[in-house]
């Protein structure tokens, strides 16, 4: 439990995309329950807010376990975004760190960054942001240990293995390698959010400055 | 409608908050201290949900630009109407052109201006409060500022003279130490993941409230605490009152403007129900964590239930006889 009204679910093993649409599976069963306030999927976990403080909350745990041991993973087609990105400059001023810790060139880590396909595990932490499953492991690259203290939104990141798009400006850890003018999210559009769990998104280069 | 004549960054329209869009990212906002406001809801005979002006930073001044009732809960403060002395936790009525003046609180931080039928701004995802990451809600998502003008409900009656007991008073178990508020936590999912010296440290040493505290979290300082081995966690949705512990070891209570994500282990939760003291509680407070269970937490909501269960009888009960006296004639039977 967190708290008396929250419950945290984390499912074992590695992030990988099987985990993850057992925890989509995972929301899709809960999100009729009637004491549901708020379902908030994480990256391979899943919170769960109730609308009162239950009595007894093993036995939400166990009728959770058990919908985790039977329930098939979710398979979720998304929709594919194709988002191009200005590549390096002062809005992706991080490419030279990503590129010294990875040992490739800034040209490569263009390249590999944009050959791949993400999946949106999750929305969460800043209004409309997604959490981006399929980062080549070879442009890891660790949050940086002091962050900008004011990236613009639309900055195109890389934090670990994670890969994202900020949602706002603002401070930021993750280290930036380009630029894109997607407006994530918007209050006032139904739905809000740009991304939705299970969508795809590819990058290509609108243009590369090095 | 009112005029903000003068206010200082910090100020914003908030009401109980917007559950519901965590899962797109967006936080609960709201106010930081629940109870106030629904103490000066209830008093005014508002819906729950109506919203307020939350205070960070006084002096606050405001003109009534039609007859409102009005209550300032939250906070002891000097508070005048027209420079005349008006009570904290109590209805009064202003009329056209009154200009009220809220200053630096005596006990509390944080003050709630509520007025009767609530302030009306645009909802947005099913609230009014600003939500200062995003950019919206409350008035255009941002702090108020001198010249905004605000929609309120003219007042339909002349309503005064009575008030609440501010809650501590009557919900502080036991006489609190100067400068020091007790916190009820239930351990957190890593709490075994600390040294056992560290575990002993968090529920025992004082905690002290760092200038870097806001409606965002407040952070703690005090000997730090050391997990076992490090460990890297993965993203996982947080709520109001989680204390996370980042690297250099020192706590912070994630709150209302918290992100809806984090990643830093988790040594604690202080529960809902002592939420509002937190709100309440100045930079340099200190802080003790005492842990407690679920069943407790769950408990503690009892007595605030009671509170507000006591005050809602108290409004009907002097709310009824004041519109009996106000239809009376002149020299008819009291």
């Amino acid at each position: 439990m967190m708290g008396t009204r929250a419950m945290l679910f984390e499912a074992p093993g590695a992030f990988t995309m099987q985990q993850q649409q057992r925890i989509w599976a995972l929301i899709a069963h809960t999100e009729n329950r009637p004491d549901i306030q708020e379902l908030v999927p994480g990256v391979t976990n899943l919170l769960l807010i109730f609308t009162h403080a239950p009595e007894h909350p093993e036995q939400i745990a166990d009728w959770l376990r058990d919908a985790w041991e039977t329930l098939p993973p979710l398979q979720i087609a998304g929709r594919l975004f194709e988002v191009g990105v200005r590549y390096g400059g002062t809005l992706g001023d991080d490419l030279a760190a990503v590129s010294a810790h990875t040992g490739l060139s800034p040209e490569e880590v263009i390249r590999l960054h944009q050959a791949g396909e993400y999946t949106v595990c999750a929305v969460g932490s800043a209004p409309g942001f997604g959490y981006l499953h399929g980062l080549d492991p070879r442009i890891a690259t660790p949050r940086k240990s002091v962050p900008s203290l004011n990236m613009p939104a639309g900055t195109v990141t890389i934090g670990g293995m994670q890969a994202g798009i900020s949602a706002l400006t603002g401070p930021n850890g993750w280290n930036s390698i380009g630029y894109t003018e997607i407006c994530l999210f918007d209050p006032h559009r139904s739905p809000p959010s740009l991304f939705a769990i299970g969508d795809r998104i590819r990058f290509y280069p609108e243009s590369i400055e090095l | 409608m009112i005029t903000i004549l003068e206010t200082a960054p910090l100020n914003t329209v908030q009401d109980l908050g917007r559950p519901g869009f965590r899962n797109l990212g967006v936080g609960s906002s709201g106010v930081m201290d629940p109870l106030a406001l629904k103490i000066g809801n209830c008093l005014l005979g508002n819906r729950a949900d109506d919203a307020c002006i939350e205070l960070q930073t006084y002096p606050f001044v405001i003109r009534f630009e039609t007859p409102t009732s009005f209550a300032v809960t939250g906070i002891d403060a000097p508070i005048t109407l027209d420079g005349k002395p008006v009570l904290a936790w109590s209805v009064e009525t202003a009329t056209a052109g009154q200009i009220l003046q809220v200053g630096i609180p005596k006990t509390g931080a944080r003050g709630y201006v509520c007025v009767g039928g609530g302030i009306d701004v645009p909802v947005v995802l099913g609230s009014r409060s600003t939500q200062l990451r995003g950019s919206f809600g409350g008035v255009e998502g941002r702090f108020l500022e001198v010249g905004d003008q605000l929609v309120t409900q003219p007042a339909a009656e002349h309503l005064s003279g009575y008030g609440a007991v501010p809650p501590a008073r009557v919900l502080d178990t036991a006489p609190c130490e100067e400068k020091t508020i007790t916190l009820r936590a239930i351990p957190g999912t890593d709490h075994t993941r600390f040294t056992e010296d560290s575990r002993e440290r968090f529920w025992t040493q004082p905690w002290r409230i760092t200038p870097q505290s806001n409606r965002i979290g407040y952070r703690l300082s005090g000997a730090p605490l050391a997990l076992l081995e490090q460990v890297e966690l993965r993203s996982y949705g947080i709520i109001p009152g989680i204390v996370q512990v980042p690297p250099a070891g020192e706590p912070i209570v994630q709150l209302a403007d918290a992100n809806t994500a984090g990643g830093y282990p988790r040594v604690a939760t202080v529960i809902e129900s002592d939420l509002w003291r937190l709100a309440q509680a100045r930079i340099g407070t200190s802080i003790c964590f005492v842990e407690c269970n679920h069943k407790a937490g769950v408990d503690a909501e009892q007595p605030i239930n009671s509170y507000l269960d006591d005050l809602r009888l108290m409004v009907a009960h002097y709310r009824a006889s004041s519109q009996s006296r106000n239809g009376a004639k002149p020299g008819g039977k009291a």
